[in-house]
């Protein structure tokens, strides 16, 4: 430990962590948000996003640039998404359920095509350092920001902007708050919410590509640990609003971001249960904004685990 | 509580006797079946656009899975687990819940059998044994039940929390058997203190297969007369298709949902006692193996029904234990497995909107044509 910082190493390496941890909840927790206001739930996007990892860094390696690896890792993204929405739209299937087997399915796909590409290693993904000013390495080291993460943060404003005040969110907030006005206005509501489902399905590919192509930064079997599910719970925190979807996102980050940072500085008591921390906030999270007597405030009128 | 109504043929209105009764429950064997073989279809074709051969791993699979007696027994002690973890989403599903974390009661119920029989050193076998599955059960029940309580009294929904809760149970499990509970002599995998001899679960006799299949296949008997011949299972069904007509009935749906979802929490606890004591011999990072996840596969697949669980269990089994083979065989990924139940899953859900489609199901529908 650099003894000039003392313990304010914890607080910064905490800061810098979110910042790094956040960006697939980010994507993920986007995408959801727009998959779910469309008035239906996606569970797979856990799957997606290990498929994305892999196809994006598969593509990443192959073609020795990261940026087609995250537009492949988008386009298998939107490509599971449409697979969900598509057989969601037939009648009497589950959407919860169809989630957990395309979650399975995903996890399986990326597994089997990725096992060449668990030794290679592929190009990294471009970060800006903000720290420049600043001679202490720790510093310099919290403040290294990745690209995706500053693509990630607009898209959060850009979305919220397009649900607010544009046609096509208040399309997309219609059909989820009730399929019986959105065909009194002669939309559809099945296409509708699939192609919701495939777009949220690639911003989930592309956090998926962050993981393997920024941080941790390498393709193998136990890149995401439940992100992709965290990340829809943290949708209902956010109340289906992108803005908030950013702040709980760098919030999960940072929980995330506490295990390694005490390994780091030589706390290994409960080393464990502090990687539990994102997992246990994200429960305590949903416990404490659900209710069982009245509808969640801001929740689509359509969303299954709302009703 | 009183429930004033019987049990009797609730599932189908009207006899269920002749050629019309068989019609209607062939829907319900039929369908499953169909999306079974077109979930291999898909897979075979899966494996054709890579050059690989679907009779050749179909071939293997009967030889490694069922083609012998020796590969009968290994997945007869696959299908243990399995099992129990089905009953665990099977259970909640008859209430209306999708419960996915049998993992978390599993790992969980295998801690606490293994720390058990740690503490009971040197008791009589016939004492520790029910002691150690108690514990487990109990374990699994109150993780299992927890999810079950949050779905009831804060609305907090049971698919994301039971699976957050897995994630928990599991570094829980780490912590445990890498801190508190580890045995200085474990030093290449952490584990709790190895199970004297004693308090190991042996084999059914004549068999080369643990009792823990037994035991799964008596909870699937359990559990069908629990749903069908039970006033009991009977509300949870009610409760099940209409939380609303159910409260107004004045059934206790709070009760029924906590009964429900500890009774399947149970249930993998006592998959998680079977893999300590009859498998591993000691609590460690093993238990996280994956039957948690595999259970939810076979309970969908069986319908929630916890009679045909036992052989969709006994057939996944089989595809399990044919894994290494294939893999050494055909030179597949050890994922092949996991894409297969993929499909497999997709396919039965996708089967899910052809019921009530077809005629010949329907007797009432016969002569309108």
């Amino acid at each position: 430990m650099e003894s000039d910082l003392g313990y304010w190493i914890i607080p910064l390496a905490i800061i810098g962590g979110a910042i790094r941890v956040s960006t697939p909840f980010l994507f993920v927790s986007l995408g959801e948000a727009l998959t779910e206001r469309s008035g239906r739930i996606n569970l797979g996007l856990e799957g997606t996003l290990v498929f994305g990892a892999m196809s994006g860094y598969a593509l990443a390696y192959l073609t020795g640039s990261p940026w087609l690896g995250v537009l492949a890792a988008a386009l298998c993204g939107a490509l599971f998404g449409l697979v969900h929405g598509i057989i969601c739209s037939l009648p009497k299937v589950n959407d919860i359920a169809v989630g957990i087997a395309m979650m399975i399915l995903g996890m399986g796909l990326a597994f089997y095509f990725g096992k060449p590409f668990v030794q290679p290693v592929a190009p990294d993904l471009p970060a800006i350092s903000f720290g420049w000013w600043s001679d202490i390495p720790q510093i310099r080291a919290a403040l290294e920001v990745n690209v995706l993460f500053l693509i990630g943060a607009a898209l959060a404003v850009v979305l919220w902007w397009m649900l607010r005040a544009t046609r096509v969110g208040l399309t997309l907030r219609v059909v989820g708050d009730s399929t019986d006005a959105a065909r009194a206005m002669g939309l559809r509501p099945a296409l509708i919410r699939t192609c919701a489902t495939a777009v949220g399905g690639a911003f989930a590919g592309v956090g998926g590509a962050y993981l393997s192509l920024y941080y941790p930064g390498s393709w193998n079997e136990g890149i995401s640990s439940g992100q992709g599910l965290m990340a829809v719970a943290l949708v209902i925190f956010a109340r289906w609003n992108p803005l908030a979807c950013f702040g709980a996102a760098l919030l999960f980050g940072g929980a995330g971001a506490l295990g390694p940072v005490l390994q780091s500085v030589g706390v290994s008591e409960g080393y464990y249960l502090f990687f539990a921390a994102p997992y246990v906030l994200t429960l305590g999270v949903l416990i404490a904004t659900s209710s069982p007597t009245r509808a969640m405030t801001g929740a689509p009128g359509e969303l299954s685990i709302t009703k | 509580m009183s429930l004033s109504f019987t049990s009797e043929s609730t599932a189908s209105a009207g006899p269920s006797f002749g050629l019309a009764g068989l019609a209607r429950r062939a829907e319900a064997v039929v369908l499953p079946l169909g999306a079974l073989m077109a979930g291999f279809a898909v897979f075979s074709l899966f494996l054709l656009l890579q050059g690989n051969s679907p009779t050749d791993f179909f071939a293997l699979v009967y030889r490694a899975g069922f083609g012998t007696a020796f590969s009968w027994e290994n997945t007869l002690s696959r299908a243990a687990p399995l099992l129990l973890a089905a009953l665990c989403v099977a259970l909640p599903a008859r209430l209306g819940l999708v419960v996915i974390g049998g993992e978390g009661a599993i790992v969980l119920g295998g801690v606490a059998a293994g720390f058990a029989g740690a503490m009971l050193f040197g008791t009589p076998a016939i004492i520790a044994l029910p002691v150690m599955l108690l514990c487990a059960m109990l374990a699994g029940g109150l993780w299992i039940g927890a999810v079950g309580a949050l779905r009831h009294y804060r609305g907090v929904n049971e698919t994301i929390a039971s699976l957050l809760m897995a994630y928990i149970a599991i570094a829980l499990m780490n912590h445990l058997v890498e801190g508190p509970l580890r045995d200085p002599a474990s030093l290449n995998k952490p584990s709790t203190a190895p199970l004297e001899d004693a308090l190991r679960v042996g084999n059914i006799p004549g068999w080369d297969v643990h009792w823990g299949l037994a035991f799964g296949i008596i909870a699937c008997v359990l559990a069908w007369v629990l749903i069908d011949k039970t006033t009991w299972g009977f509300a949870a069904r009610i409760a099940g298709g209409n939380v609303r007509a159910a409260q107004v009935q004045g059934l206790p749906v709070g009760r029924l949902i906590l009964g429900f979802t500890a009774l399947g929490g149970a249930f993998g606890g006592m998959a998680g006692f079977f893999e300590v004591t009859a498998v591993h011999g000691s609590a460690n990072a093993s238990l996280a193996g994956g039957y948690g996840y595999t259970g939810i596969l076979i309970a969908f697949l069986a319908r929630h029904n916890p009679l045909a669980i036992v052989p969709v269990a006994i057939l996944l089994a089989g595809f399990e234990a044919s894994s290494g083979l294939v893999q050494r065989r055909m030179d597949l990924p050890d994922a092949t497995v996991l894409v297969l139940q993929g499909f497999v899953f997709m396919a039965i859900l996708m089967s899910e909107t052809l019921y009530g489609r077809f005629k010949v199901f329907a007797p009432e529908r016969w002569r309108s044509t």
